[in-house]
């Protein structure tokens, strides 16, 4: 079978600290303090204590000797948990950035979609955008211009062809920007998270597009998401990245089995000081914690108890309608629920640490892990910070009269009904 | 886990390459390979990109293409009023209004390329990070706009010049006229040189964008755009004529008013420095492009 990419010993390293300051006159005084032989006026303090091994300590291996080959016509899974290294090999494979070492070779034509409506200009109509973005996605003129009825008919905007792209509704704008690159004629096609777009039924004419891309007309699909739904649908072959190294390469639900259970044991409790703490300028997580009623984070977590699930949070944000978001998630990646609060209770809040807290009712979840994603939201519209599988949690069999079981029922939840059974004939 | 481990190997060691690769993506590549077929292959984008700039420059404008009149017409009037009439700078017996219109209009085609091509890493970080194309595309995008921008401040300047001839004032177009092609190359070139040079390493030094805004309003100055080199004072003139620019604007002027000189020595200069000035943008240019993603 002919390859379509094969890579070799990519390494891809990044510097810390060592950088350029930003400014001539700061490094200026900075070649001046170290021809003096001082130490580094602009290094950080935390760094300076460190042993420096011919000074390599300041270097994050972003990607190290990764190999794998991929055959043309196959579907491929990229996964990989925040900081594994997907975002580094898609710009690497888009040629966006270049490797440290090593050597990627592509058979082909590459387009790479690591966004939708990449240069997509406000002033200028659908028309006039389609033209631009499929250009900047490396289309001839009249290549679009033989794709373009079918773009328009995709994205179903055929009304508002000729009308300013800032006039759209945001989900027109983004049909209009996946249609663009979804008639890309390339021989291989890098997707990456683009369907956490568009609404239900728009993602589904995405995935099923991109199954045809791959299936029938036999290119080569490489996809880069958190939805292992997703993943399992569309691709047949997985790569499992883990701190920038290739863990896991092969059939596609077993590397997805391997992802979701890597964690061995569940994340139940954790906690973060200010310096490391996930978040960004406007949310900071400090504490998650699962436990049930009444017991701590290091007990078993029985069917038959309610659960507590409690955050802690740094909102850094003024004046804002701040909501928080659960997205639950079964073992084999089924969406168990999209649940929420508003954290102001319908008003504005602002700056300062909040707790929210919800129980989930016993009797009502399977015996089973589940996965909880967490999202902040600002007008119910907008991702301020988003974290994947921030907390997974097991639940034992409560009802099972010999001690813990982990056997799972049939089905994503296992609830308990009010039961009633009479005989009413004899 | 291991097993897998253990397929890949068999899969790289059992197979011998004998495919035939289209794209190598490797860490270094040879500093003097400009990529100028890939450029050519993406001409299209060109195109789209000069039609996008002009389209977004006049939509929701209420004067539209006008602006591109409105700018020159008004400094030409400053300019004649403060340097020719306050300040009694000689215009070498050319009037006054075209002597600066032929000035002020080469200069500002040069000076738009370089300041909008100095600030491209910038100005695309976000599409950059995002899609590869050559990202030489951009700059000659901008020079290309400003051509049409500079094409159409031409044709203003053609239609005051043909009322001065009508008029019968000292107007007289003569065949230097014929270099009028090589010069605006030679001004484009030097614009996107310094630019491609600029913006380079602004990546690095972010002071170099402050310094360009008030710099190239400084340079001027030492350019003969609002005073003629043969009014400069001896000890001046050969520093003046230093700037590769002077040799162009005063070629320039020649050929269309046919008051001044040519001087061939600062314009051959000027074709020099143009050619050096452009490869070691280029060279500059592609060897940040590679990695620039990673320090923004």
């Amino acid at each position: 079978m002919e390859k379509a990419i094969k890579i070799e010993k990519l390494s891809k390293a990044y510097q810390l600290g060592e950088f350029s300051t930003g400014t001539l006159s700061r490094d200026i005084e900075r070649w001046w303090a170290l021809l003096r032989g001082k130490e580094d006026p602009f290094l950080k303090i935390g760094e300076v204590n460190e042993r420096t091994k011919g000074g390599n300590s300041n270097i994050v291996w972003s990607l190290k000797d990764i190999n794998f080959e991929i055959e043309r016509g196959s579907a491929v899974g990229i996964i990989g948990r925040n900081g594994a290294g997907k975002s580094t090999l898609l710009k690497i494979l888009s040629r966006v950035t270049t490797p440290t070492t090593g050597v990627v070779k592509i058979k082909g034509r590459i387009a790479s979609l690591l966004e939708v409506g990449t240069g997509f200009h406000p002033e200028l109509t659908g028309r006039e955008n389609i033209f631009l973005n499929g250009a900047i996605l490396g289309m001839r003129k009249q290549e679009i211009k033989r794709k373009f009825d079918e773009i328009v008919d995709f994205a179903g905007v055929e009304r508002y062809i000729d009308t300013p792209v800032k006039r759209y509704s945001s989900g027109m704008y983004v049909r209009l920007a996946f249609g663009v690159a979804a008639h890309l004629e390339s021989e291989i096609l890098i997707v990456d998270e683009v369907l956490a777009v568009g609404d239900s039924e728009f993602q589904k004419k995405c995935l099923g597009k991109m199954k045809d891309v791959s299936n029938k007309d036999g290119r080569t699909v490489l996809f880069v998401s958190h939805n292992m739904a997703a993943i399992k649908q569309l691709c047949s072959h997985g790569i499992l990245l883990k701190n920038g190294q290739l863990q896991l390469n092969g059939d596609v639900a077993n590397i997805v089995e391997e992802y979701l259970n890597s964690g061995i044991t569940s994340i139940r409790e954790s906690s973060w000081t200010n310096e490391d703490a996930p978040g960004n300028d406007k949310i900071s997580i400090r504490k998650i914690a699962a436990y049930a009623k009444g017991k701590t984070t290091t007990d078993p977590i029985k069917s038959n108890e309610d659960i507590i699930v409690e955050l802690q949070f740094e909102n850094k944000m003024k004046n804002v309608d701040l909501d928080v978001t659960w997205d639950i998630f079964d073992a084999e990646a089924a969406h168990v629920c999209h649940v929420g609060t508003l954290v102001g209770n319908g008003d504005k809040v602002n700056q300062g640490t909040f707790k929210v807290q919800f129980q989930i009712p016993k009797n009502l979840l399977n015996t089973t892990r589940y996965y909880f994603n967490i999202t902040f939201g600002i007008n119910q519209r907008y991702v301020a910070f988003k974290y994947d599988n921030i907390l997974s949690l097991d639940i034992e069999d409560g009802l099972s009269r010999q001690g813990a079981s982990f056997h799972k029922y049939p089905g994503i939840i296992h609830p308990k009904f009010e039961w009633s059974v009479q005989q009413i004939f004899n | 886990m291991e097993l897998t481990t253990k397929q890949i190997n068999i899969k790289e060691n059992g197979h011998k390459e004998k495919q035939h690769w289209d794209l190598e993506i490797k860490p270094h590549t040879n500093i003097f390979n400009l990529h100028l077929k890939d450029v050519w292959n993406y001409r299209d984008l060109l195109i789209l990109l000069v039609r996008r700039d002009f389209i977004s420059f006049y939509k929701q404008t209420i004067f539209g293409p006008l602006w591109f009149f409105i700018q020159p017409i008004f400094t030409t009037i400053i300019y004649t009023l403060i340097f020719s009439r306050l300040a009694g700078i000689s215009t070498e017996d050319a009037p006054a209004p075209l002597f600066y219109l032929t000035g002020t209009v080469a200069w500002n085609y040069f000076a738009e390329c370089l300041t909008k091509t100095s600030t491209v890493f910038r100005d695309n970080a976000n599409i950059f990070g995002k899609v590869y194309f050559p990202r030489l595309i951009m700059p000659l995008s901008i020079v290309m706009s400003n051509l049409v921008k500079f094409g159409v401040q031409l044709l203003l300047f053609i239609l005051v010049m043909v009322w001065y001839i009508i008029k019968g004032e000292n107007v007289h177009p003569n065949e230097y006229l014929l270099l009028f092609p090589v010069i605006v190359l030679l001004l484009a070139l030097q614009g996107l040189g310094f630019g491609l040079i600029v913006t380079a390493l602004t990546t690095k030094y972010r002071d170099l964008a402050f310094l360009i805004t008030f710099g190239i309003q400084l340079a001027m100055y030492a350019t003969p755009v609002i005073y003629p080199l043969s009014a400069a004072p001896q000890q001046f003139k050969e520093i003046i004529a230093l700037n590769p620019l002077s040799g162009l604007i005063e070629a320039f002027r020649y050929g269309f008013l046919g008051t001044g000189h040519f001087y061939p020595g600062y314009f051959y200069y000027s074709v020099c420095f143009s050619i050096i000035v452009v490869l070691a943008g280029l060279i500059i240019f592609n060897k940040t492009e590679k990695n620039f993603v990673d320090t923004v």
